[in-house]
C-alpha cells in the first residue's frame, strides 16, 4: 500500500490533504491518553483549569503501553478502542487536538465534530503492539504518573503506520466494508 | 493422595502468565497463514500479514504480543485426591504478580469497578476451579483483553427462538462488535445450562485447539455454518472489509431447563492466548507450548529454578 509521510503537530494544509482510507506514516511526537487520563482532562477542564500538556496542534494516541523491558524505550504499544473515549473528546479537540489514534468506530458527534475542528481520526493495528512499539523511539511520561499504564505519556515516533479512518469530509474507512459483504448462508 | 506445596503452583502460574502474553499458540499461527492465503481484500491482507509480523517479533524479543495483556483468566482442575499444602488461591494471585512484574505485563486491574483504582499488581485473578477425580492438577492461564471481552453477551433466549434464534443472536453480536474487538476473531459460544454455565462455556470454548471441531455432529455443523455466515459479513480483518472476519467458531453446549436457552458470546481477539501447564505423577508439564513443540516440556527442573529465583 502506498502510504503519506506526514509529521505532527498536524498542520491544517496536512488535515485538508487527508481522505478516509488514506494509509500514512506518521513521524514526531504523539501524546497517549486512554480512559482515566481523558476523564481527569475534562474534569479539570471543567474546573476552569489548564490541562497539564497544551494540545494545540497534537494528535493523541489511545494506548497504555506494556512496561519497557531493560534495554527498550517502551513495551508492547497497540491502539486501545476508541469508542470509549468518545464522551470526552469534543473539548478536546475545542483546545486545538488535531488527531486522534485508536482502532474501532467513533460516534457520530465526535465524526461530524471532526469537520467543525478541523480534526482528523486514524486507526492503527490493533492487537500488533509489538510491531508498533518499534516505531517508538523515545518515551517518557508527561502527566498523571499515578495512572500508572493510562499517565499521558510522550511518544516520539518515526513512520507510525496508521489509515486515515475519518476526514474533514465525512469520509469514513469502515463504510467500505460493505463492499465485501455477501449474500447471508442459506437460513440466515 | 499426593501432597505439593502451594509455592509450585504460584511459579507455573508466573510462567504461563508470561508465556501465554508472549507466544502465539502454533494453531492459531497455522490458521491465521491459512486466513492470509484466503483473504482477497488488499487492506485485510495487509492487516494479516502485520499480525503475522507481530508475532514473529514478540516472540523473538520476548514483547508481549499485545498492549492488553489482560485480566488473568485462570482454570484450575484439582484432582480430588491432591492436597495443596498452603493456600491455592493465594498461591495463584502470588503467581499472577510475580509473571505480570517479571514479565513487564500490562497491570490492567482496578480494585473496584467504581472507584477505579489500580492494584498495581494485575491482581486478583479471576479464578474458575473444577474438582476432577485422581491426584492430578491442570493449571490453564488466559490473558484476557478488554478490547474483545466489552463486545462479548449473553441473551435468554426462548426455546422456540431454536437453533435459528442462536445464529440470528451469535452473527448479531460480531456485527455490533464490528472494528471494535479486533477481527479476525475467535469465537467461544456458550449454548446451555444456566445465565452463568453459558458465559463459562463460552470462555472455555476459547480454550480449544484452534479450528477444531465439537465431537457432537450437531454442534459441530453449527460451527460451520456460524463461521461462513460471520465470514461473510464482510467486516474483514479490523474491520477494514474482507473474507476473514473470524479465524474459528467453538460452541460448547450443556443441558439446560425446558424453559430456558441461554447462549453465551464470548469474543476474543486473533491472540487467542492462553497456557497450560499439567501435573501428572508428580512431573509438571507444559501443555502447546515452544518448549512442548520440542520435546522439552518438563518443566520440574525449571519449578525449582523458579522457586529458587529471588522475586
Amino acid at each position: 500500500m502506498n502510504s503519506l509521510r506526514i509529521t505532527t503537530p498536524l498542520t491544517d494544509a496536512a488535515i485538508e490533504s487527508l481522505r478516509a482510507g488514506q494509509a500514512v506514516l506518521i513521524s514526531g511526537r504523539l501524546l497517549t491518553a486512554r480512559d482515566a487520563a481523558h476523564k481527569r482532562m475534562v474534569e479539570a477542564l471543567g474546573r476552569g483549569e489548564e490541562l497539564p500538556v497544551n494540545l494545540a496542534g497534537q494528535v493523541i494516541y489511545y494506548v497504555g503501553p506494556t512496561p519497557a523491558p531493560p534495554g527498550r524505550v517502551v513495551g508492547a504499544a497497540g491502539p486501545t478502542t476508541s469508542g470509549r473515549m468518545d464522551p470526552y473528546t469534543i473539548p478536546l479537540l475545542a483546545q486545538g487536538l488535531k488527531g486522534m489514534i485508536g482502532k474501532g468506530y467513533r460516534s457520530p458527534k465526535v465524526v461530524a465534530a471532526l469537520a467543525e475542528y478541523r480534526a482528523v481520526y486514524f486507526v492503527t493495528y490493533g492487537g500488533a503492539g509489538a510491531l508498533l512499539a518499534r516505531t517508538i523511539r523515545e518515551a517518557r511520561v508527561l502527566a498523571y504518573a499515578d495512572l500508572g499504564p493510562e499517565a499521558i505519556h510522550e511518544f516520539i515516533v518515526e513512520d507510525f503506520p496508521a489509515l486515515v479512518a475519518n476526514d474533514i469530509y465525512g469520509g469514513d474507512i469502515y463504510s467500505e466494508s460493505v463492499r465485501w459483504r455477501m449474500p447471508a448462508a442459506e437460513g440466515f | 493422595m499426593r501432597t505439593i506445596a502451594a509455592g509450585e503452583i504460584t511459579a507455573v502460574v508466573a510462567r504461563l502468565c508470561r508465556e501465554a502474553n508472549v507466544t502465539l499458540g502454533e494453531d492459531v499461527l497455522q490458521v491465521l497463514e491459512a486466513a492470509r492465503e484466503r483473504e482477497e481484500s488488499p487492506r485485510g491482507r495487509d492487516v494479516l500479514d502485520k499480525l503475522l509480523a507481530n508475532a514473529r517479533l514478540a516472540q523473538e524479543e520476548g514483547m508481549p504480543l499485545c498492549q492488553d495483556t489482560g485480566v488473568a483468566v485462570v482454570f484450575l482442575e484439582v484432582g480430588q485426591d491432591l492436597h495443596i499444602a498452603g493456600d491455592l488461591e493465594a498461591a495463584v494471585h502470588e503467581g499472577v504478580r510475580q509473571g505480570y512484574s517479571e514479565g513487564y505485563l500490562r497491570k490492567s486491574v482496578v480494585r473496584h469497578p467504581l472507584d477505579r483504582v489500580n492494584t498495581g499488581d494485575n491482581t486478583p485473578a479471576v479464578i474458575h476451579y473444577r474438582i476432577v477425580p485422581g491426584d492430578r492438577l491442570k493449571i490453564t492461564v488466559a490473558p484476557k483483553g478488554a478490547g474483545s471481552e466489552n463486545m462479548s453477551a449473553l441473551r435468554m433466549l426462548k426455546p422456540a427462538d431454536g437453533v435459528e434464534g442462536v445464529k440470528r443472536f451469535v452473527l448479531d453480536v460480531v456485527e455490533k462488535a464490528g472494528p471494535n474487538a479486533c477481527p479476525p476473531l475467535v469465537v467461544g459460544v456458550g449454548i446451555g445450562g444456566t445465565m452463568e454455565k453459558a458465559a463459562l462455556l463460552a470462555k472455555e470454548a476459547l480454550l480449544r485447539p484452534l479450528g477444531s471441531h465439537s465431537d457432537d455432529p450437531l454442534v459441530a455443523a453449527l460451527e460451520a455454518e456460524l463461521l461462513e455466515a460471520i465470514n461473510r459479513s464482510g467486516i474483514g480483518p479490523l474491520g477494514l472489509g474482507g473474507r476473514v472476519t473470524a479465524l474459528a467458531v467453538h460452541v460448547e453446549v450443556y443441558p439446560c431447563h425446558i424453559a430456558s436457552l441461554p447462549v453465551a458470546v464470548n469474543l476474543n481477539c486473533h491472540a487467542a492466548r492462553h497456557r497450560s501447564a499439567v501435573l501428572p505423577e508428580g512431573i509438571w508439564r507444559l501443555i502447546g507450548s515452544a518448549a512442548d513443540r520440542e520435546g522439552k516440556n518438563d518443566v520440574s527442573e525449571e519449578k525449582h529454578k523458579y522457586l529458587g529465583e529471588k522475586t
